[in-house]
């Protein structure tokens, strides 16, 4: 009845752009931005992704498609995109300390604009009858697992069938984990995001550590539209498709108390919550599947008062998350 | 950012008060340039002349009557969600939960037509939609607001999540409502019988929306420029320390505000169902919540101010979707424009604010 091993699979590709989206989420936030632009981000990551594997693809009609630049181009489009974006939020909010809610929402007005727009002129462009492109070469490289995962049964199917944005996602959130907690740049972050104040006396350079971790944070995010586009969707982009992912990153992010390592299992938790109402046999009673829609953003909220009412000092958000800095404030 | 040199090049400082001719003179000449930017990149994509492409977001709001009108309305509804937020805004607590907030009043509303409509008289019902609609949004609103007040939960985080579980609980309803069967819509609700549709004032559809905020946009500027709940919600936001030691009761206040903050986009979920759509449907809100926090912003919690930047908002929306229209664009291209322009307003608080002093005598000074 309830098919465990199709299941899980569907919920790691489904948590991963979630896990990217929050892991650049939680570094940009332990440096004190909260940045609401992450869905426009993960949009404008995407479609730039898309620009560069389109025009790839039409350069290379007749044949030469080669795999690795197939990889690399998006990739790297991809990143340039997401890292714009992050030096405007950047700009805005560190260097002209602009109101962070008001620049997050403006950037994910933007962003989600930009990327439907250049969706909708590169399916013009493609003269296609279906309002979406197919990028299926690309696709078929960036979803390509390892050959044996095919051969090793049900663990290959848990573990190996992912392309290796998935595997590099996990690596991603684990080594963000290792710096945040274990290293000398890390503490400096931190720093940064609890008390800005006594960050700059110890003479960290407080704006170049926020324009770091939220460039950074913004590229990580980027990724996560990419995966979404190039192996979730095989490679279709259609407008809107994304949907109201980026939110949910944001909620993972509260989810798992700014630990990017407890991400990568509570990434495909959330990936499982938001597909299981595929799974779980409602009968023709539509209603009740969006009920169970619901799901991740209850927990989140649960999570979130837990945590506040228990208190404890190192579940907190940072202390001055949202807040902008300036050095001649008291 | 600069080179490092003895002395850096210029240094930042914050500005005393500016009067309000130059700030406005600021976002002023913001807004030009961030329309010449847009004008450009406009006729980059279209080829058009950039002096068209304004024309026709003039013609987007002004071109016949009834673009006015549904362009007052639009500002009307901007504008409600807007004064929602203010006051929570005012105190330093960022409700960015208006979209789910209005929403739980359309539901409470369209609640109230449908399953009420055989058993109650029209009057009642209409009545009874104002009263739930306003304690749904009131309720939005105060879930958040009680654990911020005692557990100090992080608002911004809590209303964002309510927005969804909001826009779940509608869509849930549009399937159990659903008319026709299996079309997973709603529809217009009782088209025949009109019950629960808010009377029209003349043949102005949408005059009774306007009025009704014109006179909710007023009575926010007196109650927070000239009560003692205005007074003590500006004390929280300036300090909570000060506030507790003149002896404000910090938690009432905040849940208070934001029963209020909840009760007016209840009131705009409300009029939208009941005045404007006669319909729910989970976009119904059309992320006015999330614009509402740009108006609110930029308007300084101004609630006067605030008319002029949700026209401003609605104007370009409206502008740009006409654009879109005419020179065939996708109508994303209308959030592109927006997003360019409250980049360059948002940049622009910054010489409000702060000004740059440079090296001795440099002379190039032009803020």
């Amino acid at each position: 009845m309830f098919d465990v091993i199709s299941f899980i699979p569907r919920a790691v590709v489904q948590g991963i752009p979630l896990l990217l989206g929050s892991t650049g989420e939680t570094l940009t936030e332990k440096s004190g931005n909260l940045n609401l632009g992450i869905p426009g981000i993960m949009y404008v990551g995407a479609i730039s992704g898309v620009i560069g594997s389109f025009f790839y693809e039409q350069s290379t009609a007749s044949g030469g498609f080669n795999p690795f630049t197939g990889i690399l181009i998006p990739f790297v489009c991809c990143l340039i995109g997401s890292l714009l974006m992050g030096l405007l939020y950047c700009f805005l909010t560190v260097t002209l300390r602009a109101n962070q809610n008001v620049t997050g929402l403006a950037l994910t007005t933007f962003g989600v604009g930009f990327g439907n727009f250049f969706g909708g002129s590169l399916i013009k462009l493609s003269g296609s009858e279906l309002p979406s492109i197919i990028l299926s070469s690309t696709s078929y490289a960036f979803r390509s697992s390892l050959p044996v995962a095919e051969k090793l049964g049900v663990f290959g199917k848990l573990f190996l069938s992912y392309g290796f944005l998935a595997y590099l996602a996990v690596v991603i959130a684990l080594v963000a984990s290792y710096i945040l907690k274990r290293t000398r740049l890390g503490l400096h972050l931190r720093a940064v995001g609890e008390s800005p104040n006594t960050a700059d006396a110890a003479g960290i350079n407080v704006a170049r550590h926020k324009y770091m971790a939220t460039c950074i944070g913004a590229m990580i995010a980027g990724l996560g539209g990419l995966y979404y586009v190039m192996d979730y969707a095989s490679g279709v982009w259609s407008n809107n498709a994304f949907g109201d992912r980026g939110w949910l990153a944001i909620a993972l992010v509260i989810f798992t108390v700014w630990r990017p390592n407890i991400g990568v299992l509570a990434s495909f938790l959330f990936g499982g919550l938001y597909i299981v109402h595929m799974y779980i046999p409602s009968g023709m009673n539509l209603a009740v599947k969006e009920l169970y829609k619901m799901a991740p953003y209850v927990v989140t909220i649960i999570v979130l008062v837990l945590t506040s009412m228990r208190n404890k000092r190192e579940n907190q958000p940072p202390a001055s998350l949202g807040l902008p800095y300036f050095r001649e404030e008291r | 950012m600069n080179k490092r040199t003895r002395e850096p090049l210029f240094h930042v400082v914050k500005r005393a008060a500016l009067p309000w001719y130059a700030t406005w003179g600021i976002r002023g000449g913001a807004l030009l340039a961030a329309l010449i930017v847009c004008g450009v990149i406009t006729s980059l994509v279209t080829g058009e002349n950039p002096l068209q492409v304004f024309a026709a977001i003039w013609k987007g709001s002004f071109g016949t009557v009834r673009k006015l009108w549904v362009l007052l309305q639009n500002i009307a509804m901007l504008l409600c969600v807007s004064l929602a937020v203010t006051p929570a805004f005012r105190m330093r607590c960022w409700n960015l939960g208006g979209e789910g907030q209005a929403l739980a009043g359309a539901l409470a509303a369209a609640a109230c037509m449908i399953c009420l409509r055989d058993k109650l008289p029209n009057g009642l019902i209409i009545l009874l939609m104002i009263v739930t609609s306003i304690l749904a949004g009131a309720l939005w609103a105060g879930i958040p607001a009680f654990f911020k007040a005692r557990f100090n939960t992080n608002e911004t985080l809590f209303t964002l999540m309510m927005n969804y579980v909001a826009t779940q609980l509608v869509a849930y309803y549009c399937v159990v409502w659903e008319s026709p069967k299996g079309s997973g819509n709603i529809g217009v609700i009782n088209p025949n019988t009109q019950i629960g549709w808010f009377p029209q004032i003349g043949s102005y559809k949408y005059l009774l929306n306007i009025i009704i905020v014109a006179v909710v946009c007023l009575a926010m500027y007196v109650y927070l420029n000239y009560s003692k709940h205005g007074y003590e919600l500006a004390v929280v936001g300036e300090s909570e320390r000060t506030a507790r030691y003149v002896g404000i009761k910090v938690d009432r206040v905040i849940i208070r505000t934001m029963l209020l903050s909840g009760a007016i986009c209840g009131l705009a979920g409300l009029l939208l169902v009941g005045s404007t759509h006669h319909t729910l449907t989970p976009t119904i809100v059309e992320g006015r919540g999330f614009t509402a926090v740009m108006v609110s912003w930029l308007a300084k919690f101004n609630p006067i101010w605030m008319i002029l930047t949700s026209f401003l908002l609605v104007f370009l929306g409206r502008g740009a979707s006409e654009i879109a229209t005419k020179f065939a664009l996708n109508s994303s291209f209308g959030d592109i424009l927006t997003g360019i322009i409250l980049f360059f307003i948002i940049g622009s608080e910054f010489f409000i604010n702060y000004q740059l002093k440079f090296r001795s005598k440099a002379g190039k000074e032009d803020k």
